[in-house]
């Protein structure tokens, strides 16, 4: 039963794992940009919670909806002044400038908040469980679970439902001729950026519920978003919540081995599906 | 005397240090279709390049009814209604036929051009019109190409190879609808490596010959040995 | 008319002669310099190493590594471990390190080399931290808290305090040496060309019959196999290691990135130059912490933008300046105009 246990709650916190990818794949399939800063970025969503959380006297659930449209003015802005200078056929200066954020978000925090770790409270409903058949989980990581699905099922509506997917698609397929249509590439980079961040928002919030953070913590949390990506198959958003679940399955086996093992495990996994299928589990067909 | 719709003064263009236009003057004035011919590399495409802005190196050169659009974006010059059907059609190929009609509409200007109007043109995209971009045939593609040009309702619209890599009886297919199309008040730009399609659908005819204008005039009365000359240098 | 091709030009050989008696005078810095200014030159020695290195793999082969600390912290652990638990000699540690360096790099090119771009960076980052997490399970070396080096591994160096500075001085000048040394060879040998021809234009240097994948590959174990060496250097230097420590991605990669940038990344000199600007501005600015930090990250930033060849590549454009003897040049042709 303790296997089971494991078992559901690895495969909860994949929900919280893909929410960490969602927004590193779309910014990928859109521009082809990596954003090494995007773990410091889910980082700095529960510092703005914890934020309007201390100012305002909000409930972090509550806060989302002023730290998600804040994190998307802040993606519009940093794509529009800083990211969209790097985009081009070289990959070193978006890399190299992303990492340089990475190292700037990182210290601003430091000096903003110190090293001592912090946590968002959520009040009753971080402790509040249901029992699913013979094991209890946890409210908290099922609500998780279940925004992750409703965001990329949105992500996936949105991309080829809509005429901002649309126009996501046509940029990415080739960035010259959609701004013939009259896209302005520039523009369409900055939507993308801040619909990365929004869900990035998400991400952040439910981590500060979840776990204590400082401001080290993003880099931990760009691979996990990373590994579930490449797990899932680039390009494809359900992939992506497969590759979650796989990393975050893997990860509570592994504590439940020894808990020196969580974050290794995780790793291994990666490692060997990246060794056995390096397109991951689920390419896009077109790749 | 009124400003023509466009007019190219002096306009030079080059790829780093390749140059590529030598002040090439050209006008062209609203209704008319006007052929640009002129062999592998004699600066065609870069032309249309420059005027559609996906190359910006001439601020001042490019005129649109009198305004210098030399240093807009693309997507600005879309904007004021002109549109291009580059050359090799270049689709969208994550996006349905459909979807690519749609997009080339996305400006919302008004006009004679709809989704209705594209597939009473091209009958046969409407049937495949859930299709994969590239799935089609190249003759339908290239019907995709202009269709998705004419969806932005364009005041001018510019056409580059359209025949190129086509089958002969596709291309008289196209060149057929060519008519239908201009009939609508629309300007047309069609660059051409096929002589004599170009002179049939066009008034006036340009010839380019490494970067430079080498002939100007009437497309039914200039003599057929100028234009050899003009397109050869010889 | 004769077309003579030289690498070498009047101010790269003079450099070159120059270089002699610089060199003489760093192997006599014990006897001229203060401890604190030594373990200071050394520091310089080891942090100009990295970044040669990281330079090569990124400016060069395009292997844009955020994940360098991997292999920092994999021959400082070595080190420790075959000196304190094989009871190996340090100077027959050392070159074992580079060895595991080159065996354990191998099978990690293999594997990541699967992911392209900016993936690749970030899978180097997941090898650092496999790396990390399992040195932190080793329990004969300290597991997650570390362990020092015992004192008479340090005192087989040398007898007395400043003797074995001295040596540690002159390990960390031997190191650079050795690395600058091994690029340039690289860099001039059938390898090199194809690298520059990489680094030029990647789809070219295919269409020449340059096998990208064993060039990248080459590279890639060579700079890790010399990394270890450095790491096993900074680690006797500061004569305790643990996890956090050998494998810190702020410490190993990204200062090394910083330095490459601000430097001029794709240049042999660009590093060495960044180097030095990287230790002036931290021994004036190091007061400030983490604004010290931000900053760097401001110029690397602001660099990258605006001049994204660095301040070496700033130079070599004004004056055409190469002080290594790298890049072929042709004379005689001006004699054809004549």
């Amino acid at each position: 039963m303790d296997w089971l246990n494991a078992i559901l709650q690895g495969t909860l916190l994949g929900g919280l794992y893909a929410l960490f990818a969602a927004g590193l794949s779309l910014i990928f399939g859109v521009m082809r940009l990596v954003n090494i800063a995007h773990g410091d970025l889910i980082v700095l969503s529960a510092y703005v919670a914890l934020s309007f959380g201390v100012s305002l006297g909000l409930n972090p659930l509550v806060a989302l909806l002023l730290v998600v449209p804040s994190m998307a003015l802040i993606g519009y802005a940093l794509q529009r002044l800083i990211l969209n200078r790097t985009m081009g056929e070289d990959l070193l200066p978006p890399l190299l400038v992303t990492f340089g954020l990475s190292v700037i978000l990182q210290n601003v925090l430091l000096m903003g908040y110190s090293a001592d770790p912090q946590n968002l409270q959520a009040g009753t409903i971080e402790t509040a469980s249901v029992n699913l058949g013979p094991v209890a989980v946890g409210v908290m990581p099922v609500l998780v679970f279940i925004t992750a699905v409703v965001v990329i099922a949105a992500l996936q509506w949105m991309f080829y439902r809509t005429a901002l997917g649309r126009a996501f698609r046509a940029t990415s397929d080739r960035q010259d001729v959609a701004q013939l249509m009259g896209l302005n590439r520039a523009h369409v980079f900055g939507l993308a950026m801040a619909l990365s961040l929004a869900v990035t928002a998400l991400a952040g919030v439910f981590l500060g519920i979840r776990t204590a953070f400082d401001p080290a913590a993003g880099g931990a949390r760009l691979i996990f978003g990373f590994e579930a990506v490449i797990i899932g198959g680039l390009g494809n958003l359900w992939g992506t919540l497969a590759g979650g679940v796989i990393l975050g399955v893997a990860q509570t086996l592994g504590a439940k081995i020894d808990p020196g093992y969580q974050i290794l495990a995780g790793h291994i996994v990666f490692l060997i599906i990246l060794a056995l299928r390096p397109r991951g589990l689920f390419p896009r067909i077109d790749g | 005397m009124p400003d023509a719709l466009l007019s190219l003064q002096a306009l030079n263009a080059h790829y780093g240090d390749f140059q590529a236009l030598y002040g090439v003057n050209l006008k062209v004035e609203p209704g008319e279709v006007v052929a640009v011919i002129g062999a592998n590399g004699a600066g065609k495409t870069t032309m249309l390049r420059s005027i559609a802005g996906l190359l910006r190196n001439a601020p001042e050169a490019i005129r649109w009814k009198g305004q210098a659009i030399g240093a807009l974006r693309a997507d600005q010059v879309a904007a004021l209604g002109i549109a291009l059907v580059p050359e090799g059609r270049l689709l969208f190929p994550s996006l349905s036929v459909e979807e690519n009609l749609i997009i080339g509409g996305q400006l919302g200007r008004k006009g004679p051009w709809s989704l209705p109007r594209v597939y009473e043109l091209f009958p046969i995209l409407k049937e495949r019109r859930h299709q994969q971009s590239t799935s089609l045939s190249g003759g339908q593609q290239q019907m995709v190409a202009i269709g998705r040009a004419l969806m932005a309702n364009p005041e001018l619209v510019l056409m580059d190879e359209i025949s190129l890599g086509l089958a002969p009886v596709i291309i008289r297919q196209i060149y057929e609808a060519l008519p239908g199309i201009v009939g609508e008040g629309l300007t047309a730009m069609i660059v051409e490596q096929d002589i004599a399609k170009a002179l049939s659908v066009s008034q006036r005819v340009y010839c380019l010959q490494e970067g430079r204008v080498s002939l100007e005039g009437q497309s039914q009365s200039v003599p057929r040995e100028e234009i050899t000359r003009a397109y050869f240098g010889v | 008319m004769t077309l003579i091709v030289t690498r070498r030009t009047r101010l790269s050989t003079a450099w070159l002669i120059l270089l002699v008696p610089i060199v003489l005078l760093l192997i006599a810095a014990p006897w001229w310099a203060g401890r604190a200014d030594l373990r200071l030159m050394g520091e310089i020695a080891l942090y100009m190493s990295l970044a040669v290195l990281w330079n090569l793999l990124a400016g060069y082969a395009g292997l844009v590594s955020v994940g360098q600390q991997a292999y920092v912290g994999f021959g400082g652990y070595l080190f420790f471990a075959l000196t304190m638990l094989a009871g190996l000699h340090p100077y027959a540690a050392l070159p074992l390190v580079v060895l595991a360096g080159f065996v354990i790099s191998a099978p990690v090119a293999v594997l990541i080399f699967r992911l392209r771009g900016a993936y690749f960076a970030i899978g180097t980052w997941v090898v650092a931290e496999v790396f990390r997490l399992s040195f932190a399970q080793v329990s004969a070396l300290g597991g997650g808290s570390g362990t020092s080096l015992s004192p008479n591994i340090v005192r087989s160096l040398a007898d007395g305090r400043d003797a074995r500075e001295a040596v540690a001085w002159w390990l960390a000048l031997g190191a650079v040496s050795l690395v600058i040394g091994a690029v340039v060879w690289l860099l001039r040998s059938r390898q090199g060309v194809a690298l520059t021809a990489i680094r030029d234009n990647e789809l070219a240097a295919r269409s020449l019959g340059i096998d990208i994948w064993r060039t990248k590959f080459t590279v890639y174990v060579l700079v890790s196999g010399l990394t270890a060496l450095i790491g096993a250097l900074i680690f006797l230097q500061k004569l305790r290691i643990s996890p956090d420590a050998a494998f810190s991605a702020n410490d190993w990669t990204a200062f090394v990135i910083f330095i490459v940038v601000i430097g001029g990344i794709g240049t042999l000199e660009g590093p060495i130059l960044g180097t030095l600007v990287f230790f002036a501005l931290r021994e004036t600015l190091a007061d400030l912490g983490t604004v010290y930090l931000i900053a760097l990250g401001i110029v690397a930033i602001v660099i990258m933008l605006f001049a994204p060849r660095g301040l070496w590549g700033f130079l070599r454009d004004r004056w055409g300046v190469e002080l290594f003897p790298l890049s072929r040049r042709v004379s005689g042709l001006a004699k054809k105009e004549a």
